[in-house]
């Protein structure tokens, strides 16, 4: 707890803070581009870069340990990653434009191929006599308490460049995830911001490989700007919030695998992130769970009071035990089922108001389907007072013609 | 002759099964546009086998199919209900559901690491074909031994069982998997179940993915659920030769990627031998290369 508490505040030594503000920088930026691909619903693509940056790793690898014997090399580590990354975002694009097979075949196929062939250059790097091999398995899950201070620099130094970017060309990306044919009306370039788009979350992906590790930081990806989906439907306030919960996310699953040796760091970072998933989604006052389940009773309520006013109207007897407690609870009716004085001028209103709606449906057929009814809404917030007045009008000339006749 | 029988016999057969009923079940993923179920339930068999394990405290097979009966379970489930009740996107919904998940069974599986499991985080990635040797298999004569048989490794016992009980699944609900398949909604209206047996089918490639696991590993396996059905789709338009060719590939991919693995490097003189596994989806992968370069039915159909 005290070391957790230490590391919170970032007096954990220079290396611990610099990882923490690198994966924080990490989270953030992972948020942000995340939204928009969310956005653009294309949330998996991220698994396929991801799954796809190790054999341009192992590559990498092999190629610098032929060089100088330790193939522990971050900056062209992350370039072999990006490489092969880019290419395997490449064959998803061509798969699903150019064959009948789905996207979704198109990144399994992918993700687990290039995966495969990753794992067949890592038996043969484990065959070569190049040290520093123990650290390419960092890469798999994601460790962060062996980093050194120029590695997290590098991240940090990244991950400051894809949020500026992503600050940048934030508006040109929202137009191209709404409408990108009229994006393309405006002049803006689509085919090349949807390229940059993948481009931005392919760095986030290939820097976050050291941190989360190559399976995890997709879930930095999905899960923050889904969170923030629930908190807000304004895609740019969206973009924010998802940065926060990166950010967030980073902050306390770094921290935490700080407190015991050999905790590891992706899976703590991924689980921080799905914690504040958990929460917003029991309690998002929008879209929660705990939200639409008060709103659904609510619904329920009015839906059996407003019955219950008709059946009063109607001198029909209730006989719904949820029925007679909402009138009761209103003070409609007595305790013995007999309807008080409030209670009879409540179902004259609402007999009153279904005899509007009726009228109205049976003039205007074509209108009133447009008009979302469900037999709860007062008409008078959706018709204007002029079309209300006739209606009466009207209602009045029946009943006067009713009772001549 | 009697190394072949000793180490390699045994993973062949079981890379060959594996493929074969992967293979199967992927030509149905691949028709509903399921693939990534597969492959997040193929991500989620490491939580279910670590959990499993940690209540157990072995590898026995039947623990580990109820877990991966499990954990099957709670992914669909988990994935539903945060797609209806949170109104999320598919994908999205998946993603989410399946790399928590993944996260929690890495977790667990490095703080049980203190305790000397036999089962790690590489190996549970990347599987160990290579490690089911068969002592007894000292020449073709052990093919009759009784005793000789007793000494197999359970898992070739465990990838064949698996492999019957979804050529079973198959067999019988073959009608209703097509139906389901290509119209859930007349599915539906006929009373082929079409919600039951995609659960049947979701649990089926959980409990592949299983079985596949120790030998190939969570994500290897993906590759022989999607990449054989995947170039048989663009081989043909009848399901029933989409399966034959998905059966031909995964057959020669497994065969194929196991004896370059062991043997390849050794024709260059070098003395290593490679991940078989690995190989054997690299190979499936560029199998549906060269399906989607020049397979007949590639192109899309025209709208």
């Amino acid at each position: 707890m005290d070391t957790w508490w230490l590391a919170l505040t970032f007096r954990l030594g220079y290396n611990t803070s610099l990882v923490t503000l690198g994966t924080m920088l990490l989270g953030a930026g992972a948020g942000m581009i995340g939204t928009f691909i969310l956005l653009r619903k294309r949330s998996l693509v991220s698994d396929a870069i991801s799954h796809a940056t190790l054999p341009g790793l192992a590559l990498a690898f092999i190629l610098v340990g032929l060089i100088q014997g330790d193939g522990r090399w971050l900056p062209a580590l992350l370039a072999g990653a990006a490489g092969s990354a880019a290419f395997g975002l490449w064959a998803v694009q061509r798969i699903s434009e150019r064959t009948r097979l789905g996207e979704d075949a198109a990144i399994g196929a992918v993700l687990s191929t290039f995966f495969a062939f990753g794992v067949v250059l890592i038996t043969v790097i484990q065959s070569m006599a190049v040290t520093g091999q123990a650290g390419l398995t960092g890469y798999l899950v994601g460790a962060t308490a062996g980093m050194l201070a120029s590695e997290a620099q590098l991240i940090a130094l990244c991950a400051l460049a894809v949020l500026l970017a992503i600050l940048g060309l934030r508006r040109e990306f929202l137009m191209v995830c709404f409408d990108a044919d009229f994006a393309r009306t405006q002049g803006v370039p689509t085919g090349r911001i949807d390229l940059a788009m993948l481009a931005l979350l392919m760095v986030v992906v290939v820097i976050g490989l050291k941190v989360t590790g190559l399976i995890l930081i997709v879930a930095l990806t999905i899960i923050p700007p889904v969170t923030a989906r629930f908190w807000s439907d304004r895609p740019l306030r969206m973009v924010a919030l998802a940065a926060v919960l990166g950010t967030l996310a980073g902050y306390l699953g770094v921290t935490l695998s700080a407190v015991a040796e050999g905790l590891p760091t992706g899976p703590l970072i991924v689980l921080a992130a799905f914690a504040l998933f958990f929460v917003s989604f029991l309690f998002s006052p929008r879209r929660g769970v705990l939200a639409s389940l008060l709103a659904y009773q609510r619904f329920r309520r009015r839906v059996h009071l407003r019955q219950g006013l008709l059946a009063v109207a109607r001198d029909e007897p209730i006989f719904d035990d949820l029925t007679l407690k909402v009138l009761r609870r209103r003070g409609y009716l007595r305790r013995d089922g007999v309807p008080t004085l409030p209670g009879r001028a409540a179902a004259r209103d609402a007999e009153h108001e279904e005899r509007l709606w009726a009228l109205y449906r049976e003039r205007y057929p074509e209108d009133a389907l447009q008009q979302e009814h469900s037999g709860l809404t007062p008409i008078a917030h959706v018709l204007s007072p002029d079309a209300i007045m006739t209606l009466e009008a009207e209602l009045l000339g029946d009943a006067s013609a009713g009772s001549r006749a | 002759m009697s190394d072949f029988m000793m180490f390699s016999l045994v993973p062949l057969v079981v890379a060959v099964v594996i493929g074969m009923t992967c293979a199967l079940l992927g030509n149905f993923l691949v028709l509903r546009r399921q693939s990534l179920i597969g492959d997040a339930i193929s991500h989620v068999a490491l939580p279910g086998i670590v959990v499993s394990f940690i209540l157990t405290g072995m590898l026995a097979s039947t623990a580990m199919m109820l877990g991966a009966g499990v954990s099957a379970l709670v992914t669909v489930v988990m994935i539903e209900l945060i797609r209806r009740l949170g109104r999320v996107e598919t994908s999205a919904a998946m993603g989410v559901t399946f790399t928590s998940l993944f996260a929690v069974g890495v977790l667990l599986l490095e703080w049980h690491d203190a305790t000397g499991v036999h089962l790690d985080v590489e190996h549970a990635l990347y599987g160990n074909l290579e490690s089911l040797i068969w002592f007894e298999g000292t020449g073709p004569g052990a093919l009759y031994d009784p005793a000789a048989l007793a000494g197999l490794p359970p898992q070739l016992a465990r990838v064949v069982l698996v492999g019957l009980v979804v050529v079973a699944f198959v067999g019988v609900f073959r009608r209703h998997l097509v139906l389901g398949s290509f119209d859930p909604d007349y599915a539906a209206s006929v009373r082929a179940h079409p919600a039951l047996v995609d659960l049947l089918l979701v649990s089926l490639v959980a409990v592949a993915a299983i079985a596949a696991f120790e030998a190939v590993g969570s994500i290897i396996v993906i590759a022989m659920f999607i990449c054989p059905a995947a170039a048989a789709r663009l081989m043909t338009d009848r399901l029933a030769a989409q399966i034959a060719w998905s059966q031909g590939f995964a057959v020669l991919a497994s065969v194929l990627g196991y004896v370059l693995a062991g043997y390849g490097p050794g024709w260059f003189g070098y003395e290593v031998s490679l991940s078989a596994a690995g190989m054997i989806a690299t190979l499936s992968g560029l199998i549906l290369l060269a399906a989607c370069l020049a397979g007949p039915r590639r192109r899309p159909a025209a709208a």
